[in-house]
């Protein structure tokens, strides 16, 4: 091999690992049971699962938003904890505007404000006209994209998104798979995404883990194997069918199962 | 992009005058009674004898309504001062909280009227009087802006955590902002609720007070036999509760309208 010794080391040493991982609520409600799988640097990795199956949970576990009950996360990253997370509500400030939502990360960080990143961040989900709006004066979809661009406005290194397409028309949604995964390979980010559609899981995803439903645990895992850079094309190729196919029936199957 | 409001003109007008035609209606009703049966004014004025009053005694009912609305002012500042930083002080420390909130909920439950009588013989009236209208002003702050600064969006919260947010930061960023509304809704409560502990105050204290306020001189015409008077500024004390009231609103209206669901126009 001559790929130099530290990226083989990085690219050995998961991101992240989940060992033996449960979660009980107070209430008595076990979101997740045994659940093991590690994240690699660099990847991006779909949670696909029925509702109620503690996808969220696991995202929240991870960016260490709550702590398991059972088993162990064990981390390995780098330098400080860059973590952007887009959480299944929109979860904005409601009396600030859209411009001061998106700053907000780089506020709590310290990072001194640049005006040309919020722009950016605004123009990747395509906002730029609503800057000084304030979030009860946006559509839901339009809320949900004001989220994502706080999520992306540090260039985090890991990035979990809860589910950040779900209230997009078709069209929108398309559009922000595939800036996404221009993102993900300019930043070269980890992304961790969660997501009900097996179609956008197939059409984003490195690695897909399939979670059976409450208490959850990983069922299936995926390899994609698609031509890179994906576009619009892979969307309607055969090995794109063949996949999606695949695993919906799989996804039936855990649902039958339970 | 803002709705336009949706009640209609005739509707705007109707909102306004039939209140108004209401009103009229009932002081013509008393005047006509008064005069019908030829009621002296001891025992009831009728509604000009009352104007007439109030004109004439407008030196000393303005100057009584000027102490009435300066105690007030003051005890729901101190209100607000002080019901804000307990507020704080709650939110930073659990331990606090339970220790001093079941005292200023006694304060609250207790009459104040019947703590008057008390501060009375401790304070010089007029710090009396402030006391209590503080006191009844107080608690509907604390209580408010408290529930307030707790009732923040727990995804907010966790977002806050993400990003690595000190104390300061979240408590000005996120838990003062999410309180504001619940503040300004005690704020408006407060308000009318000082006004009332000053008069409470200012009854107990009597003619032995050398207090001036409203209340006193109903108090001290009272004794007079002076109906009329008593009516006077039984209507100055009204319209001033009216006053703090709709100035509150505004004030809440205003700070909340650009983002607040309270404050939106509504629709059809
Ligand atoms: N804060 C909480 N307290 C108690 N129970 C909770 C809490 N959050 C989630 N749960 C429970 O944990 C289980 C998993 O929830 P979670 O939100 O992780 O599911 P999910 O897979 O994200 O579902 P969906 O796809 O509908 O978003 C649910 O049964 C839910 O009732
Ligand atoms: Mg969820």
């Amino acid at each position: 091999m001559s790929a130099p010794a530290h990226a083989a080391a990085s690219s050995d040493k998961p991101l992240a690992a989940f060992k033996g991982v449960g979660k009980t609520y107070p209430n008595g409600v076990t979101a997740l049971e045994h659940l093991d799988f590690s994240i690699g640097r660099g990847e991006f990795l779909a949670l696909l699962g029925p509702s109620g199956c503690g996808k969220s949970t696991a995202l929240r576990l991870l960016a260490g938003l709550t702590g398991p009950t059972k088993g162990e996360i064990v981390r390995h990253s780098a330098g400080s904890h860059d973590v952007g997370f887009v959480f299944q509500e929109p979860t904005l400030m409601p009396w600030a505007t859209v411009a001061q939502n998106v700053r907000l990360p780089l506020r709590l960080k310290n990072i001194e404000y640049q005006e040309s990143r919020v722009q950016e961040a605004l123009a990747l989900v395509g906002l730029d006209d609503f800057r000084d709006a304030y979030p009860r004066e946006l559509s839901g979809g339009m809320k949900m994209r004001v989220s994502i661009a706080r999520a992306l406005v540090t260039k985090p290194q890991l990035l979990l998104m809860d589910e950040p397409f779900a209230a997009l028309d078709e069209i929108s949604r398309f559009r922000l798979n595939d800036d996404l995964l221009a993102l993900w390979r300019q930043l070269n980010c980890t992304v961790v995404f969660v997501t009900h559609s097996v179609f956008e899981s197939v059409y984003l995803a490195s690695r897909i883990l399939m979670f059976t439903p409450r208490p959850g645990r990983v069922a299936a895992e995926f390899e994609i194997k698609a031509p890179e850079p994906r576009d619009g094309q892979f969307r309607t190729s055969p090995e794109y069918g063949a996949q999606c196919r695949e695993i919906s029936a799989a996804l039936a199957n855990v649902m039958a199962d339970a | 992009m803002r709705a336009a409001s949706h009640i209609s003109f005739g509707e705007r007008v109707l909102r306004l005058f039939m209140p108004i035609v209401a009103l009229a209606i009932a002081i013509g009703l008393w005047e006509a009674v008064v005069r019908y049966y030829e009621l002296p004014p001891y025992i009831l004025p009728s509604p000009t004898l009352v104007f007439e009053t109030l004109k004439s005694d407008w030196g000393t009912l303005s100057e009584s309504l000027l102490v009435t609305l300066r105690t007030t002012a003051i005890a729901l500042l101190l209100a607000v001062i002080g019901g804000v930083l307990l507020a704080l002080l709650f939110a930073s420390s659990r331990l606090v909280e339970l220790s001093l909130f079941p005292f200023a909920v006694i304060l609250q439950v207790t009459p104040i009227i019947a703590i008057a009588p008390l501060l009375l013989i401790y304070l010089e009236p007029q710090t009396a009087v402030l006391v209590c209208a503080w006191i009844v002003a107080f608690f509907p702050i604390l209580s408010n802006t408290a529930l307030g600064l707790a009732s923040v969006d727990r995804n907010l919260q966790e977002l806050f955590q993400l990003y690595g947010a000190n104390r300061w930061k979240t408590l000005f960023l996120l838990r003062v902002p999410a309180a504001l509304p619940y503040f300004l809704g005690g704020l408006r409560i407060a308000g009318g609720l000082a006004l009332i502990g000053a008069v409470v105050a200012e009854i107990a204290a009597g003619t032995g007070g050398r207090g001036s306020g409203l209340a006193y001189r109903i108090v001290e015409s009272g004794y007079r036999l002076n109906v009329p008077r008593m009516f006077a500024a039984l209507l100055l004390i009204s319209l001033a509760g009216i006053a703090i009231f709709a100035l509150l609103t505004l004030i809440q209206h205003l700070t909340l309208r650009r983002w607040h669901e309270s404050a939106l126009d509504r629709e059809s």
